[in-house]
């Protein structure tokens, strides 16, 4: 079976004042139907951005976008403005991680949701408020018809981001790209979130691109994982054989410091050091090397002078130099 | 809304009151004697003792104050003149009473600040959203041009050329001059159009740059790269999003400018000769006609507090957020 969405070698550059940012320097991954996929990566890696260019939403007269985005068969890198609006909104919904700046403050909830089924569907007002406050109701806003009429100020955090999804969901998107839907939210909030996406990608059987930087979210609402670091893929596989045996020493990092329950309540949590490379000019070898720990187990200096390719075995890939079962044979530091 | 607006118009008044004492102290204090200029050039003690008495000058001053007040609500007699309510005073240069020499020139201040406000409302306004629009293009490169010779061109050297080249030299247009509308329409049209032109070529200018300063901020909002990501064509988003977002910033800016124009364009009525409430003050001030400075102070002054409501009754139909808080 095709996958639903198949990104190719994608390249992401905009130019800025001090000269071109790579902000995303050949991406490649699947995404079939019906599953979720994480992508982590701290602020700046491109995660964003790479999200933001398989709807065409970055800034046409700065950026420049290379490389191959399949959705269901159709190319959308070079795509008109004309075609892509065609698939936003109706094949690929977007989700924003701050509702209350991402919802217009100058219409109110329903007529935001309606807009985007009369545009697509083509239904008449009357039955698009309609479909609005059913789809206010399927993400569990109670009183939905009364409440479709206010606007996002007046609703909470947590209702704003459902209304927010309720408007991704009013089409039945193949796809739902949610940008860290929950980082702006209280704790309690964000497992609400997460177990609303999982449903709807149980009902709709919608595949899910959920873009995060908190490992957490991640075990808890992902079955693939794609870890990015200075624009690439470093790391990917199911979420489970990543977070539990990590290959890449990026993905170790990150893991190391995340505060896990289970385990000694009292280790120390251990700090990435240092910061990720500029973008403005990638260095040739491994962009991780000036942060790693391990760079000693490789002979020579491979890693300040050769970009390690992503090598994928078994369903799981890592872009390092250190040969898997070495480096997951070594004591750590 | 109407709980909103008896607020507004009650403190409105608070603030008048206010004005018009202080105005009050202030004239009072000043050196120049008010029944002396009544009195006229040839000036015996006697008649200036008699005129101060016949304008309740030789009064306290609180008691003067009290007159005026009263007057507003009831009318008063001056020196041998019943001046009606609301009495605004009397004007011992034009020997009439303030309110119909107000009531005289502001239709022309209106006028000229309705006409003009239009064009650059417009023109401005227009060329702000295109420059957004196009940014980064001829389109916006231009329009940035123009708006930067534009903030250049003061009224009272344009203007005077403008006069020179279009109408002394060349009569392509004709020349600026007061006829009321109910008059002869054609003639009010035709005598305020170089004045209006000119007028808003500086507001035109700044217009168009906080426009499309305010609209490309706009463009950048999440709120608007939402409505792409909903798959609403360029159109919609333009509009229907970002310029909303654009309207509320420009609506308070227009409603300082618009209280400004009403409380009269000074240099642009006396540059084409228009008898407005701002050459009035010009005239008021040359003469010391106090009792008229302090009415074209009330005028500038209420000016600003109807702008002020409406800007505010606007931003509240505009921004949803408003009317809640």
């Amino acid at each position: 079976m095709n996958p639903l969405l198949s990104v190719r070698d994608l390249r992401v550059r905009f130019s800025v004042d001090d000269g071109t940012v790579h902000a995303v320097n050949g991406l490649s991954f699947d995404l079939e139907t019906g599953r979720t996929l994480a992508i982590v990566g701290e602020s700046g890696s491109g995660k964003s951005v790479a999200n933001l260019a398989v709807l065409g939403l970055h800034d046409r007269r700065r950026t420049e976008v290379t490389g191959s985005i399949r959705f269901d068969g159709t190319e959308l890198t070079g795509a008109s403005e004309r075609e892509l609006t065609r698939v936003r909104g109706d094949r690929i919904a977007m989700i924003f991680q701050d509702p209350l700046t991402a919802l217009s403050p100058y219409h109110n909830v329903g007529a935001q949701i309606a807009e985007s089924y009369r545009r697509h569907r083509g239904a008449s007002r009357r039955a698009a408020a309609k479909r609005a406050v059913e789809a206010l109701d399927r993400v569990g806003i109670p009183q939905a018809a009364a409440r479709a009429r206010s606007h996002p100020h007046e609703f909470s955090g947590g209702m704003r981001q459902r209304a927010m999804i309720a408007m991704a969901l009013v089409c039945e998107p193949d796809l739902l790209i949610a940008d860290e839907p929950t980082t702006a939210l209280d704790v309690t909030v964000q497992a609400q979130i997460l177990d609303l996406l999982a449903s709807i990608r149980d009902e709709y059987g919608t595949a899910i691109i959920l873009v995060t930087h908190d490992l957490g979210v991640v075990a808890e609402a992902a079955q693939d994982i794609l870890v990015m670091y200075a624009g690439r893929c470093v790391e990917n596989g199911p979420v489970r054989d990543v977070l539990d045996e990590p290959r890449h020493p990026y993905t170790r990092g990150l893991l190391a410091s995340t505060p896990r329950l289970t385990g000694d309540v009292h280790a120390e949590l251990t700090a990435v050091e240092g910061v990720p490379p500029s973008l403005l000019g990638p260095p040739s070898g491994c962009p991780f090397e000036p942060r790693c720990h391990y760079t000693g187990l490789v002979e020579g200096d491979l890693c300040r002078t050769v970009l390690p390719p992503l090598l994928t075995e078994g369903g799981r890939g890592s872009a390092c130099h250190i040969p898997h079962p070495r480096f997951t044979t070594e004591k750590d530091r | 809304m109407f709980a909103f607006l008896a607020r507004r118009i009650s403190s409105g008044v608070l603030i008048l009151v206010t004005i018009i004492v202080v105005t009050f102290g202030l004239f009072y204090a000043l050196p120049r004697d008010p029944a002396r200029l009544f009195c006229g050039k040839i000036c015996t003690p006697e008649m200036l003792a008699a005129a101060r008495r016949n304008l309740g000058l030789d009064e306290a001053l609180l008691t003067q104050l009290w007159q005026y007040l009263s007057g507003l609500v009831a009318g008063r007699d001056i020196g041998d003149v019943h001046c009606a309510a609301p009495c605004l005073g009397y004007s011992y240069i034009t020997q009439r009473p303030v309110l119909d020499v107000l009531f005289e020139r502001f239709p022309v201040t209106l006028s000229l600040a309705a006409g003009s406000s239009v064009i650059f409302l417009v023109v401005g306004g227009g060329a702000g959203l295109l420059a957004a629009r196009f940014r980064g293009t001829w389109v916006d490169k231009g329009a940035t041009s123009f708006s930067l010779a534009g903030s250049a061109m003061q009224v009272y050297f344009v203007g005077v050329i403008a006069l020179y080249l279009l109408v002394d030299q060349s009569q392509l247009m004709s020349r600026p001059g007061w006829t009321s509308p109910l008059d002869d329409l054609a003639a009010w049209f035709g005598g305020l159009l170089l004045p209006w032109i000119i007028l808003s070529i500086i507001f035109t200018a700044t217009y168009t740059r906080f426009t499309r300063s305010t609209m490309v901020e706009t463009l950048g909002e999440d709120f608007v790269r939402t409505a792409r990501a909903k798959g609403m064509p360029g159109r919609t988003v333009f509009f229907k999003y970002a310029a909303r977002g654009t309207a509320a910033p420009v609506i308070t800016l227009f409603g300082i400018d618009a209280a400004v124009l009403l409380s009269g364009a000074v240099i642009t009525e006396t540059v084409f000769n228009l008898p407005g409430i701002g050459k009035l003050a010009v005239d008021s001030v040359t003469n010391a006609d106090l009792p008229m400075l302090m009415g074209v102070t009330l005028v500038a002054a209420t000016a600003m507090i109807v702008a002020n409501i409406v800007v505010d009754a606007c931003y509240a139909l505009i921004d949803p957020r408003v009317r809640t808080s």
